[in-house]
């Protein structure tokens, strides 16, 4: 007879020279019951090849529609210590920096209310505290909230917006990430917590086109830093790099989406046409210390990425091509996103439609005119190349 | 009783900042990678702070939490962060700390890398640990990929920056779809409808919208209302099971992983691009899926080996062009790498601009 105890599938996971998930269970299930089910319940997957939990139920906190992900183990039975499992999203600080008063206090709560295993942090960017019983919902958020957390987005309301690292600690950032993170996430918190959408809507911030939090992959709304004068440019560091042999002719100019340098090796000179200049950051990257970005900066917001349910996957696609967000401010931007995007999405989406998949469906052309934008060159790779256009007839009429 | 308070948001994350960086936030002026996984940002003011990061694999303990606060503690003042790819950061301000923390780390069997070109932490979802919908386990591929391709994250030793992403079903909680190299949990089969419980569960015009192919048509069975699924038109997506639990597709024998390949995200050099598919289907075969594995490992490697210095995934195979890649990998080519879906005449080749082996 097998031991019921053993995991010997998973043990396996515990070789290697990379930090083992298995591990941290384990050392959770020293002390904590849930976490042991956890771990048994997941040997059995490993032997049957399937998950064994069971479509999500509706629970959550007093008064909030999200934040909570309602899991149940499909055998319950056999794993009664994970018979519920549910997950509650804790909205991180802005640029995920913590302290180690902060985090301990959390882990004390979470050994006390849940299953002591959690996720640093979950795809969009919570704090993931993972498995807890339904009982338990409402003492883990009261304890949240005294140590001043909240719990983030689910469901179809303003996911948990995140953010790169930006000034706090980046030379690249083109505007305030965690400002602006923080900002717009206090402003949102009912839409965050009770949802009222189509679907999803999600907030991402990136201080520059590296685009360290993926916003134009995976955010509704995404916001990447960049600058509209020239690159600020170090002659004599550039020579450094040259002299420390560096080829810059081979990795940056030849690299320059914009073919808008040129190197002159005898005189070790780098000159860039800026006006050609597509705020790529290839340059900057290979060349810290001679180049930044230019001074006068702001962000592009791009609308509509979004993973493939249930259209199929977009990226984001230019909505403003440039805002100076840290002097201009967040009010303009409230009322496009309430009284245009979320205005004409909410009333027209249907079940589960994203807004790219809103804007694919209606057509750009008719959003940008009912959310009172006018259309821009900045915004499409090319003209349309096909001749069926839908002319206005009140338009047509008028002329004739 | 106190006040029940709600809606209060995230604390204010000038809270978690340390000394240096409120002294010097947004007066940064450059960095430089010091050694793998170690790097220094210098402000105008001549103040440095140095950073090292750590591999994590996201599903920690509490009790590893509270070792990294300690650490944090000894070394950093107290201030820690994470990124997101899920690697751990130090905050440092005395360089003398570096490699006693490092030396603690490794002690405790963690790595320290993932900066430049390397590897970074493989982004990935809950898997059979806590997903309803998986279609393979996430953490322990993840962790089976990264055993065999972590000398690339302790070391920067590839062409470019190179990022894996998992996520246990095409629902993509991890929107892996702009990655190097994507692994995504894959079903085969269409959903099993559980007709006794269907119409107590789920609505049935919301579950006939959701499909995207327009494949579930309202039926009654045995008298009860239910569905129908036209199995031709069905891709496995998924999206009918979000909306009604009476259709589960969990499959023990059909669900496994398909890879894709030549994503990004950052526009650097070239514009973001979605991954393309370069192998269909390789069955879940855990606990290490040693196929998964070794399919992962000849991508990196014949990239690593062919491609010039800066060059992503994406930018490499675009150079060389497809038929080069599956040649070079030998990954076979089949017809469901042909698109099928909306647009996908976008994606046939519509030139006669191609390169010719001459042996073929």
């Amino acid at each position: 007879m097998a031991d019921e105890k053993a995991t010997p599938l998973l043990d396996e996971l515990e070789k290697g020279p990379y930090p083992s998930f298995v591990r941290e269970i384990k050392l959770a299930a020293k002390n904590n019951k849930m976490a042991a089910g956890v771990l048994h319940q997941l040997e059995k997957s490993y032997r049957d090849k399937i998950g064994y939990w069971k479509h999500g139920g509706i629970v959550g906190v007093m008064g909030y529609g999200g934040g909570v992900i309602g899991r149940y183990s499909a055998l319950p039975d056999d794993f009664p210590e994970v018979a519920h499992f549910h997950t509650l999203r804790v909205n991180q600080p802005a640029g995920w920096f913590y302290t180690a008063d902060v985090l301990r206090k959390i882990c004390d709560m979470w050994d006390k209310h849940g299953s002591g295993l959690t996720n640093m942090h979950g795809s969009t960017g919570d704090m993931v505290l993972l498995g807890t019983r339904t009982e338990e919902l409402e003492s883990v958020f009261g304890e949240l909230t005294k140590m001043g957390f909240d719990l983030g987005g689910s469901g179809s309301d303003v996911r948990t917006p995140s953010c790169c690292v930006g000034p706090a600690r980046c030379e690249w950032a083109c505007f305030d990430t965690l400002k602006t993170c923080y900002e717009i996430t206090q402003h949102y918190q009912d839409e965050l917590h009770r949802p009222a959408f189509p679907y999803k809507y999600k907030f991402k911030f990136a201080g520059c086109a590296n685009d360290c939090v993926a916003a134009i992959a995976r955010s509704d709304m995404s916001f990447i830093g960049t600058w509209k004068d020239d690159i600020q440019q170090d002659d004599e560091e550039i020579k450094n790099y040259a002299k420390a042999g560096l080829d810059i002719q081979s990795d940056v100019v030849e690299n320059c989406p914009g073919k808008c340098m040129t190197w002159d090796p005898d005189n070790m000179k780098l000159t860039i046409d800026n006006s050609y200049c597509l705020k790529c950051m290839h340059c900057i990257n290979v060349l810290p210390k001679a180049l930044r970005p230019g001074k006068q900066r702001g962000v592009t917001i791009l609308l509509g990425a979004k993973a493939p349910i249930v259209e199929g996957a977009l990226l984001s696609s230019v909505l403003i091509p440039f805002y100076d967000i840290d002097n201009e401010g967040l009010d303009d931007l409230f009322e496009l996103v309430e009284d245009g995007i979320w205005d004409v999405w909410t009333e027209n989406g249907k079940n589960r439609e994203r807004v790219g998949e809103f804007i694919q469906r209606v057509g750009m052309g008719n959003f940008l005119e009912s959310i009172g934008l006018e259309p821009d060159p900045h915004m499409i790779s090319h003209p349309r190349d096909n001749p069926y256009i839908f002319f206005d007839q009140e338009d047509e009429e008028e002329e004739a | 009783m106190t006040e029940r308070l709600t809606d209060i948001g995230p604390p204010h994350y000038e809270k978690f900042l340390p000394p240096v960086v409120k002294e010097n936030y947004g007066k940064w002026k450059y960095h430089e990678i010091l050694k793998p996984g170690v790097m220094v940002h210098v402000s105008e003011s001549g103040a440095k702070l140095f950073t090292v990061r750590m591999a994590s694999p996201r599903l920690l303990a509490t009790d590893t939490i509270r070792w990294i606060a300690d650490l944090a503690e000894k070394y950093c003042g107290g201030y820690l962060r994470w990124t997101s790819r899920n690697n751990v950061e130090f905050l440092l301000t005395d360089e003398s700390n570096i490699d006693p923390l490092i030396g603690e780390i490794k002690k405790n069997g963690f790595i320290i890398g993932g900066m430049g070109n390397s590897i970074s932490n493989i982004v990935h979802t809950q898997g059979w640990v806590h997903c309803h919908s998986s279609a393979t386990d996430a953490s322990g591929i993840v962790k089976a990929v990264m055993d065999d391709l972590s000398q690339h994250f302790e070391n920067m030793d590839l062409p470019g920056k190179l990022r894996i992403a998992l996520a246990c079903c095409l629902n993509m909680c991890g929107a892996v779809h702009c990655s190097d190299i994507a692994i995504l949990g894959t079903h085969q089969r269409p959903p099993r409808i559980e007709h006794d419980t269907l119409d107590k569960f789920c609505e049935i015009p919301n579950v006939v919208s959701a499909c995207p192919t327009a494949a579930i048509r309202p039926a009654t069975v045995d008298g009860k209302p239910s569905v129908e699924v036209l199995e031709e038109n069905c891709m496995y997506c998924g999206n009918c099971y979000t909306v009604c639990p009476s259709m589960p597709l969990n499959n023990a024998e059909t669900d496994g992983i398909s890879i894709w390949v030549g994503g990004k995200v950052s526009d650097a050099r070239s514009i973001p691009k979605f991954s393309k598919l370069a192998i269909p289907f390789i069955p879940n075969n855990p606990p290490r899926w040693p196929e998964v594995v070794e399919a992962v490992h000849n991508i990196v490697d014949v990239w690593a080996k062919n491609a010039k210095k800066y060059e992503r995934m994406g930018d490499w195979i675009e150079r060389i062009g497809w038929p080069e890649f599956f040649r070079l990998t030998g990954i076979e080519f089949t017809k469901y790498h042909i698109d099928d879906f909306k647009h996908a005449g976008l994606s046939f080749k519509r030139t006669a601009q191609m390169r010719h082996l001459p042996e073929e």
